[in-house]
């Protein structure tokens, strides 16, 4: 069987490549992408300590990480209407082009 | 059996990187199925079973269709479709590699979690009814009011961003 | 009587209503204004001779009503009213002739656009009076007395607008004010004595061997007993009200008011109120009397009545104005009570009260019939003729002139005067008030026949030739002049020697007939006395103003002729208004000015220092502020906006940049719980 921590280094993996997209693509979609990407990070967390608990009576952790599903679907779908919405505004879907919520 | 979680594991990574990396969105979000996919089958090593299938569905199913709706509705030909999007050397990907090192230095730096699972098989559906029909009820039903509130509030932004484009 | 003294509340409580009523009732309801307020005054005028006819069959013992109004520790204030002979006779008298004038007001105010108002202070006063009359308690009484002055002073004060009627309103109240720190006083050190004001309390009143003891056994304090000071302190509260030397100058004045306020307020009722007053304590008054002597308290009261009668009587010969000379002739009356009082007692000085107050209502409202006829016209001197012209004012006038002047027989004057001028020359203490007031019978003769040839013999002399014709007054005022007539001489067989009925009455006892009386040597020879005085003042009278008819106004007074220093001194009232304006007024207005300069300069100064102190400190308070705390704030505040400014610019609406920064934060606290880890 494949240890925790290789797991763990996967999900950190991941997270970063999710994190690096989100920091420096400026295409909203991509963006999502990234968050997503950094969310399925989380999951595999979960279900990797889940599955190397020492006891394993209970199902807690694939339940948080469904959850997680749940609330990222959510979540997709207000971002996407968001992207939606500025594309309408700005006919691009650069998020550099929404820069009113400025100080 | 040995070579399944290095294969997966790197193929899950490509596919990502080519998910965030990729300039056209089209192969970004195809690139995207791969990871998710991959994902999911590194679910199943882990005897998740029932979880790899409601990644599968949601987000290769539902997400990503959504996502590629997205692009197609916002096509846009005048951004430049070819090669990597970014440096690779900026500050986002500096800062993306200075946590991505952190959290592996963290891993590293615990060998307590260097340990193989645990014989026998893992909870199952039952468990996973019992645990959302039981303790978790009132965390399902926050969840189904999220979904629709989101699913509200997603059709006025869109409806709404359609009204002031009109204007 | 239990059932009488039990509804007696009534009296005053009716025309209270009366005067609330009124006092809400719109200025256009005049007709429903007097009906309400004669009503009120009417009604409380039938209780009120229930209560009279109760308490002469049975005269002896006061009936009390008594409840607690308040309560405080173990102490507490009854009030009440009581139903004896003084406050029945007094409540039927108010009552009725307040009646009567409340009737002659209704013609006489016909004209005047605040006829409601004028009904709601004759209310008010009626109420204040007969709550005055029939109260059981000095508390109660005071009160009452304080309200009467006040609807004194409101319906003097009247004619507002002008400003002889508003000074009057004004003199009056001040000086009956004066006499009133007297009467509170004394209340109060009553109380203190005797714990008690209710004056009838089953034995344990102020008045009764309860009280009385308690006083009795205080002793001498100081110069005068304690009891003296007290009855004193009281006597200076019905001095004030009833117009006695020294305090008599607001009355005359007081006639600025309409006319029926003069004939209810200064005539019958309210400056009666002190001789009631002084009716009501007098067991405290007669107090450690010896046997057939007098106390120091009523040898006071006896002189300070008799110097008024005369003194006033004299001023009132050469007066011109009609009603000041009927004024007058009320403070000289009002003298002759208290001398009555003092050297007779209760039922002397009463009956005279009572006579007084019909005829005197009547001269009063006589005279308002013949200002009303005349056009407002009040100087005697623009008069004359007027017999003819007034048929039943110049009788019933006539009616009340000799009541006044006290002709013999079949006038009520004479048999109350009598009375006084008997018990003065029976007084053990002096002779001198009974020769004060036998001369001032004479001179009251002598003034009245003046009046009357002045006003209703002679020509008739106008003040232009084009004005007006004197004229009858209507029924309504003419009535009420017919009945106050009638009472004027038939009151004087109620207390004739033979059938003493009021005086016994009054004094608490059941009257007998005894014809013997009036047969006595003393009786005779008293009443032959008055006779020649009052016939010896009509001729001089008629001597003097009646051969000669004045002719044209301007003439000079046939008096002035005779001797004009004394005329001139008489005219002008013995300067008493002016030397008091040289000596009270001066003083007082020098006091006020020494106030108004210690003010000025002494504590002005000093308010001023303290003041520009402050003002001082406060300005370096201010340049301190402005120049240190304001300045310093003003340069925190303009680096905060600066810096504000600065760091909102870190705001720049670029998603990526929050996201880095986003990043950062990530990044650090990672790389603290890492190495939380590894330590």
């Amino acid at each position: 069987m494949v240890p925790l921590d290789q797991y763990l280094l996967l999900s950190a993996l991941l997270f970063g490549i999710g994190l690096a997209g989100v920091l420096t693509r400026r295409n909203g979609i991509i963006v999502l992408i990234g968050v997503e990407l950094m969310l399925n990070a989380a999951n595999l967390n979960f279900i990797a300590f889940w599955r190397h608990r020492a006891d394993t009576g209970a199902a807690d952790g694939l339940l948080f990480a469904m959850f997680a599903i749940g609330v990222a679907a959510a979540e997709v779908a207000v971002g996407l209407a968001l992207i939606i919405a500025l594309y309408r505004a700005r006919r691009s879907v650069n998020l550099d082009e929404a820069k009113e919520l400025k100080g | 059996m040995g070579l399944t979680f290095p294969l997966l594991a790197t193929v899950t990574w490509l596919a990502a990187l080519g998910a965030v990396a990729l300039r056209r969105p089209v192969y970004a979000a195809l690139s995207l199925v791969v990871a998710l996919l991959g994902l999911a089958a590194i679910f199943l090593t882990l005897e998740a079973q029932f979880l790899g299938m409601v990644q599968i569905l949601v987000y290769v199913g539902a997400v990503v269709v959504l996502v590629v709706f997205v692009i197609q509705f916002t096509r846009n030909d005048e951004v430049p479709l070819t090669g990597l999007a970014f440096r690779p050397v900026s500050l986002g990907v500096g800062i993306a590699v200075l946590v991505t090192g952190g959290l592996i230095a963290c891993i590293a730096g615990t060998p307590e979690w260097a340990v193989k699972p645990p014989e026998g098989p893992p909870p199952g559906m039952r468990q996973i009814g019992e645990g959302l029909m039981g303790v978790y009820v009132p965390a399902l039903e926050a969840m189904g009011v999220l979904l629709t509130v989101a699913l509200i509030g997603a059709v006025l932004i869109a409806m709404r961003g359609r009204s002031t484009s009109l204007h | 009587m239990e059932r009488i003294a039990d509804i007696f509340w009534l009296v005053p409580v009716l025309p209270l209503l009366a005067a609330g009523i009124l006092a809400v009732t719109r200025r256009p309801h005049r007709r429903r204004a007097a009906t309400l307020a004669i009503g009120a005054m009417g009604a409380a005028c039938c209780i009120a001779l229930l209560g009279l006819g109760a308490t002469l069959l049975h005269p002896e013992e006061p009936v009390v009503r008594n409840f607690t109004w308040m309560k405080f520790g173990t102490a507490s204030l009854e009030l009440g009213w009581v139903l004896d002979p003084l406050s029945a006779a007094m409540a039927a008298m108010v009552s009725f002739v307040g009646t009567l004038i409340f009737i002659f007001s209704v013609g006489y105010m016909a004209h005047d656009e605040n006829f409601t108002r004028f009904f709601n202070f004759l209310a008010l006063f009626g109420a204040a009076m007969l709550g005055l009359v029939i109260a059981n308690n000095l508390l109660l009484l005071f009160i009452c007395w304080e309200l009467v002055g006040l609807a004194s002073y409101l319906l003097i004060g009247f004619w507002y607008h002008k400003p002889s009627a508003a000074n009057a309103a004004k003199k009056a109240f001040i000086t009956t004010r004066i006499g009133d720190l007297g009467f509170l006083l004394g209340m109060v050190w009553l109380y203190a004595e005797t714990g008690t004001l209710v004056f009838y309390d089953g034995g344990a009143g102020c008045l009764e061997a309860g009280g009385l003891d308690a006083l009795a056994a205080r002793g001498p304090g100081g110069l005068l007993a304690v009891p003296t000071l007290i009855a004193l302190l009281l006597f200076c509260g019905a001095m004030g009200k009833s117009g006695q030397v020294p305090l008599h100058v607001w009355l005359p004045d007081a006639m600025e008011g309409p006319t029926p306020v003069s004939a209810l307020i200064h005539a019958a009722t309210m400056v009666a109120a002190g001789v009631f007053l002084m009716a009501r304590v007098y067991p405290l008054l007669e107090l450690g009397a010896p046997e057939g002597g007098s106390t120091t308290a009523l040898t006071v009261i006896t002189w300070v009545g008799a110097v008024t009668a005369l003194f006033a009587a004299l001023i009132a010969t050469a007066q011109n104005d009609i009603k000041r000379i009927l004024a007058y002739s009320t403070v000289s009356q009002l003298g002759y009570m208290f001398l009555g009082l003092g050297v007779g007692g209760v039922a002397v000085g009463m009956f005279h009260l009572l006579t007084h107050a019909f005829f005197k209502a009547l001269l009063f409202l006589g005279s308002g019939s013949v200002i009303h006829g005349c056009h407002e016209e009040q100087d005697i001197r623009y008069m004359g003729g007027l017999r003819r012209k007034m048929p039943v004012t110049f009788v019933t006038y006539a009616v009340g002139m000799m009541a006044l002047a006290g002709f013999p027989i079949f006038f009520s004057g004479f048999w109350s005067k009598d009375e006084i001028l008997h018990a003065a020359h029976g007084w053990p203490v002096s002779a001198g008030p009974f020769w004060m007031g036998l001369l001032g019978a004479a001179l009251t003769a002598f003034y009245m026949t003046r009046q009357m040839l002045y006003v209703f013999f002679g020509e008739r002399r106008q003040r232009d030739a084009h004005g007006h014709e004197a004229h009858e007054s209507p029924a309504v005022m003419t009535w009420p002049l017919l009945i106050l007539a009638a009472f004027a001489i038939g009151l004087g067989f109620v207390g004739t020697p033979a059938w003493a009925l009021a005086p016994e009455y009054l004094e608490g006892r059941h009257a007998h007939l005894a014809f013997g009386h009036l047969f006595s040597l003393e009786f005779i020879g008293l009443a032959f006395v008055s006779t020649l005085v009052v016939a010896a003042g009509v001729g001089a009278g008629w001597w003097l103003y009646g051969r000669r008819p004045l002719a044209p106004a301007e003439d000079v007074d046939a008096l002035a002729h005779l001797s004009p220093e004394v005329h001139r001194v008489l005219g002008n009232r013995f300067y008493v208004d002016e030397f008091y304006a040289a000596t009270v007024i001066r003083l007082n207005a020098l006091l006020s000015r020494g106030c108004d300069l210690l003010d000025r300069w002494l504590w002005g100064g000093l308010t001023a220092l303290v003041a520009y102190g402050f003002l001082g400190l406060a300005w370096v308070g201010k340049f301190f502020e402005d120049n240190a705390i304001n300045r310093g704030f003003d340069l925190g505040c303009r680096r905060l906006d600066r810096g504000a400014g600065r760091a909102a610019g870190w705001q720049d609406g670029l998603v990526h940049n929050y996201l880095r920064a986003l990043g950062v934060g990530f990044a650090t606290l990672l790389l603290i719980l890492t190495w939380g880890c590894q330590s």
